[in-house]
């Protein structure tokens, strides 16, 4: 038995996935994302331990509320650095009849061992995929994230071979991810996918920022605005959110 | 009868004064959706531009148009009233409280020198003549109370350990049937009525007789006030209605004779909808009525509950912020056969949302369960989503208890229409109780011996059997004293300012509920788990009063879907409703506790020292049965499962909780938010919780619309505070930021 390092839960989350979802934040991640809302999850420190039926009678506390749609959504932090407690947890609700997601940025992902088969097992337990692509542009990718997107691409293509129901997400920051070229490529990289079910952007806030400044870290996007709706609206235009 | 009952079902109706029954036999369930719905008519925008106007000129006159100093209210006292002389042909439904919109009625019998100073308030000075008639030669409830009250209970008062009793002011949440106007005419009800006053008692004079007896016959004369009120109008309401429009007219004319004589704390319309909705039907059927007529006829009933006013006192204002007046009227539900009892009417009623903009009157209450059809519940969270002026109570809890003809006389009470009234008032200041059981009886704030004189608690650290037991005494004897204290009100109610119109559209043999209430319930629970699981040392004056509470270590808080803390909420309910039950209540009424504050847990709050939760001295209580404030850590769903775990059964007067979402937090797109909304209502509601308030907002809007008021865009905007609604813009500062500091739930 593995015991999950998490970072915190909440009882109601509407948009993470379909319908009303108990959500699991977990610990760790690689990405040091510059608009990233959860830095505090980064580092595996202070975390709390969790066994998986221990956290799926939490969630289960709020069955009520998730009628014919709702579930479970483990988010992060990276919950693919834990894919060991992670699909022991969803092998379990699956067990116990519940709807799993899985919100990544997949940056973990190889096609080798002993993460690939490890992947392969957790995605028999998946229901969906919330995958977050950063960035179309590799360069740019890294400079946002600090990582480049070869493998997440084709984590991407992976999923697509084997049809698991994907929704991309797209942190929309004005300067940074809303050129209209690289939404344009973003789009025909999706063409090529036959398993995207939807596509959500998501208007980057500063809300964040001061999760930063707590941990000592100054906030890289200072003075970034949210986008404006008219920006936004051309992006779910292009991406066909 | 035969031409006003034309194609009307069932019989026991016809014989005996029994709505129900008609309703049961003649209404329509509608499955669809909100396609059918008309916009606005012209006449409806004229009107409603109109009032507008007059509603702006009131805020800009200190929140009151005009106030009348030279005549008493009665049913008849005033000559007719428009919304404008100019354009009185448009009102498909007239009638207003006094002879001008907006202009607040004279009300002297509830207390002389309340009237007088509210009127004051304002600028306006009330006939100096009234004075010497109200005080020498005709008797007020303030005084008769005044006269009664032992120094006990006046001790309890000017302390605030019992808050916001009805003794300056109407009692209220009396809700007379109003749909009998309609379905009988007054003359039948004259009739019914004298064949009670005939039948009763034997003969032998005892109290409760004679006191009957003047009653019933005081119902009379009010009844024949409504037809001579409806004669000013050019209406005869001594027969039944034959169409829509005179149920619409007819039921109103009902409403306002309770307006115009009474101003209780609230005045409920009652469930009116699936009522009116028969009779739009059968016009639909004889082809006489359009939908765009249908929705007028609501828009401007409507349109008249918007308009209720009552001159109060400042301190009133204090108590319940926004001069809110609890026009409640109730939509949906299901019948005891198990048919949903949703009809079009009830989408029309939503509608003037939206026809009229959002408005904190009426106060519209969906009786929700998780079973009515979709398309309706999907529809009330779209109006909830865009205008935050509905709530929410769980027909599934009340149908067994009040059966399927209930209204709700207040913010979340239930009384079954017709045949219920209620003794209600105030609230038990539990915080403070627990701070009495902790200083042995005084008060931290005034250093008045209020309670009884019990010893301090003097260890260094609070021990929680030791706390428990000295609360458990104290807690008796607030139970007592203020169960005592409200059956001297409301004997005095009864005696100086007797709701003959309302009463005498309910049944004479009237069942009587006697409505307690919690305030500070929050704080108590937290507090005490506090001192259960933490180390609570009390910080104590020269005096040795605890002043205040420093609090080492964790402890589990209300709110968190955590039943260590969630169980103390339990207990603390559970015992105090058992302690109420012990006392005598007034007119051998059965005795009921609510957890609802409504705006006052600002006030109580303020007359409350600082509490072992940690809430610093004199700040704003929680809300009804919310939990307080920052309380909260695990998100929505953790905060209502824990409200959801009270017993409704032991607070059948009502549970109130009021939450704000941001809609950020619901969904990306309206049609995401409105399916979340009732996915998550249909949650709450299948756990048992008994009330919501929804609010969708985000704390931006509240802050902005506080330092802007005068942009036309929050006019009307209304929110969800403790079991009714307001403008925003109404609310006091301090009220205003207290909203405001409430978490909203938003996920970052």
């Amino acid at each position: 038995m593995t015991k999950g390092l998490i970072h915190s839960t909440e009882s109601f989350g509407a948009v993470d996935g379909p319908g009303i979802r108990f959500l699991i934040f977990l610990k760790g991640c690689n990405m040091r994302c510059k608009y990233c809302h959860n830095a505090d999850t980064w580092s595996f420190d202070s975390a709390e331990e969790w066994e998986a039926d221990a956290l799926l009678d939490r969630a289960e506390r709020y069955k009520s509320y998730w009628r014919k749609t709702g579930g479970i959504t483990v988010s992060g932090g990276e919950p693919l650095l834990q894919i060991d407690f992670v699909t022991e947890f969803f092998m379990k609700a699956h067990q116990r009849g519940i709807n799993t997601t899985l919100d990544t940025s997949a940056q973990p992902f190889t096609r080798e061992a002993p993460f690939f088969p490890k992947f392969q097992e957790l995605m028999k337990h998946t229901d969906l995929i919330l995958l977050d692509i950063k960035h179309i542009n590799s360069a740019k990718h890294k400079a946002l994230t600090g990582h480049d997107n070869a493998n997440i691409l084709d984590a991407a293509k992976f999923l697509s071979e084997i049809n698991k129901p994907v929704w991309i997400r797209h942190v929309l920051v004005p300067g940074i991810t809303d050129n209209d070229d690289d939404l344009i490529l973003t789009r025909e990289f999706l063409d090529t996918l036959k398993n995207i079910q939807k596509v959500e952007v998501l208007p980057y806030h500063s809300l964040g920022a001061d999760k930063w400044r707590k941990l000592g870290m100054s906030y890289p996007l200072e003075g970034v605005e949210a986008p404006t709706d008219e920006r936004v609206i051309n992006a779910r235009k292009i991406l066909g959110g | 009868m035969q031409e006003a009952w034309r194609d009307f079902k069932g019989s026991h109706w016809r014989e005996d004064i029994n709505v129900r029954d008609f309703i049961q036999n003649n209404y329509t369930p509608y499955d669809g959706d909100e396609s059918f719905l008309a916009g606005p008519t012209e006449a409806t925008n004229k009107l409603w531009g109109r009032l507008q106007e007059l509603q702006k000129e009131e805020r800009a006159h200190n929140g009151v148009l005009e106030c009348e100093t030279e005549v008493v209210t009665g049913l008849t006292a005033y000559g007719p009233g428009y919304i404008d002389t100019s354009m009185k042909d448009l009102e498909k439904v007239v009638g207003l409280q006094t002879d001008k919109p907006l202009k607040r009625a004279f009300m002297p019998y509830g207390g002389i020198k309340m009237a007088e100073q509210a009127a004051a308030t304002y600028g306006y000075k009330i006939n100096p003549k009234f004075s010497v008639i109200f005080t020498q030669y005709h008797k007020t409830h303030n005084q008769a109370v005044f006269d009664a009250y032992t120094p006990e209970m006046k001790r309890a008062r000017h302390a605030h350990i019992v808050t916001g009793l009805p003794d300056t002011y109407g009692r209220g949440r009396i809700v007379g049937d109003y749909r009998r106007v309609a379905l009988y005419g007054i003359d039948f009800l004259i009739k019914k009525k004298k064949e009670d006053f005939a039948n009763c008692g034997s003969g032998t004079m005892l109290d409760d007789i004679i006191r009957q007896r003047e009653e019933i016959s005081e119902q009379i004369r009010a009844l024949e006030g409504m037809k001579q009120m409806a004669a000013v109008y050019g209406f005869d309401i001594s027969k039944p209605a034959v169409d829509a429009r005179e149920a619409v007219q007819w039921l109103y004319f009902g409403y306002l004779a309770a307006i115009k004589t009474q101003n209780g704390a609230a005045m409920s319309v009652g469930r009116i909808s699936t009522f009116l909705d028969i009779y739009i039907e059968r016009d639909f059927k004889e082809g006489t009525l359009t939908e765009e007529e249908a929705q007028e006829l609501i828009d401007h009933i409507v349109m008249k509950f918007r308009m209720v006013k009552f001159a109060r006192v400042p301190s009133y204002n204090q108590l319940f912020s926004g001069d809110p007046i609890w026009a409640t009227l109730e939509m949906a539900g299901k019948g005891m056969d198990g048919r949903h009892m949703v009809t079009k009417n009830d989408f029309r009623f939503l509608h003037t949302l939206e026809n009229m903009g959002p408005s904190p009157e009426p106060n519209l209450t969906v009786l929700y369960c998780s079973s009515l059809p979709e398309p309706f519940k999907l529809y009330a969270s779209k109006i909830s989503i865009n205008t935050s002026s509905v709530q929410y109570e769980n027909d599934d809890v009340m149908r067994p208890i009040w059966r399927d003809d209930y209204s709700i006389c207040c913010c979340v009470s239930a009384t079954e229409t017709g045949k219920e009234m209620q003794f209600f008032g105030a609230r038990a200041n539990l915080a403070k109780c627990l701070l009495y059981a902790i200083n042995g009886g005084i008060d931290v704030k005034t250093h008045e011996q209020v309670g009884p004189e019990f010893p301090k608690i003097t260890s260094e650290y609070l021990d929680y059997d030791e706390v428990m037991h000295r609360f458990d005494q104290m807690m008796d004897w607030l139970a007592g004293l203020y169960v005592n204290i409200l059956n001297l009100i409301h004997y005095m109610h009864d005696k100086y300012y007797y709701e003959a119109a309302e009463m005498a559209l309910i049944d004479t043999d009237v069942r009587r509920t006697f409505a307690t209430g919690i305030a500070g319930f929050s704080h108590v629970v937290d507090s005490l788990s506090a001192i259960k699981y933490a180390k609570v040392k009390p910080v104590r004056d020269e005096l040795g009063l605890a002043v205040d509470f420093e609090t080492e270590g964790e402890f589990p808080k209300y709110g968190n879907d955590d039943d260590r803390a969630d169980d103390i909420a339990v207990w603390l309910l559970k015992t105090f409703m058992t302690k109420i039950k012990k006392f005598h209540t007034y007119r051998n009424s059965e005795p009921t506790t609510s957890i609802l504050t409504i705006t006052s847990n600002v006030v109580y709050g303020k007359a409350t020292g600082a509490t072992p939760d940690g809430r610093k001295a004199y700040t704003p209580f929680a809300p009804g049965g919310n939990p307080s404030y920052g309380a909260e850590l695990n998100g929505l769903l953790a905060s209502l499962n824990s409200v959801a775990k009270l017993p409704y059964e032991y607070a059948l007067d009502g549970i109130s909780n009021t939450q704000t979402i941001s809609p950020q937090a619901l969904g990306h797109t309206l049609d995401e938010q409105k399916v979340t909304l009732m996915n998550a209502m249909d949650g709450y509601f299948d756990k048992g919780a008994h009330h919501l308030n929804v609010n969708v907002f985000g704390t931006d809007k509240l802050i902005d619309c506080m330092n802007n008021p005068d942009k036309p865009e929050y006019a009307n905007f209304t929110i969800r505070v403790s079991g009714y609604a307001v403008k925003f813009i109404s609310l006091t500062k301090e009220q205003q930021l207290d909203v405001i500091a409430r978490t909203c739930h938003k996920r970052l």
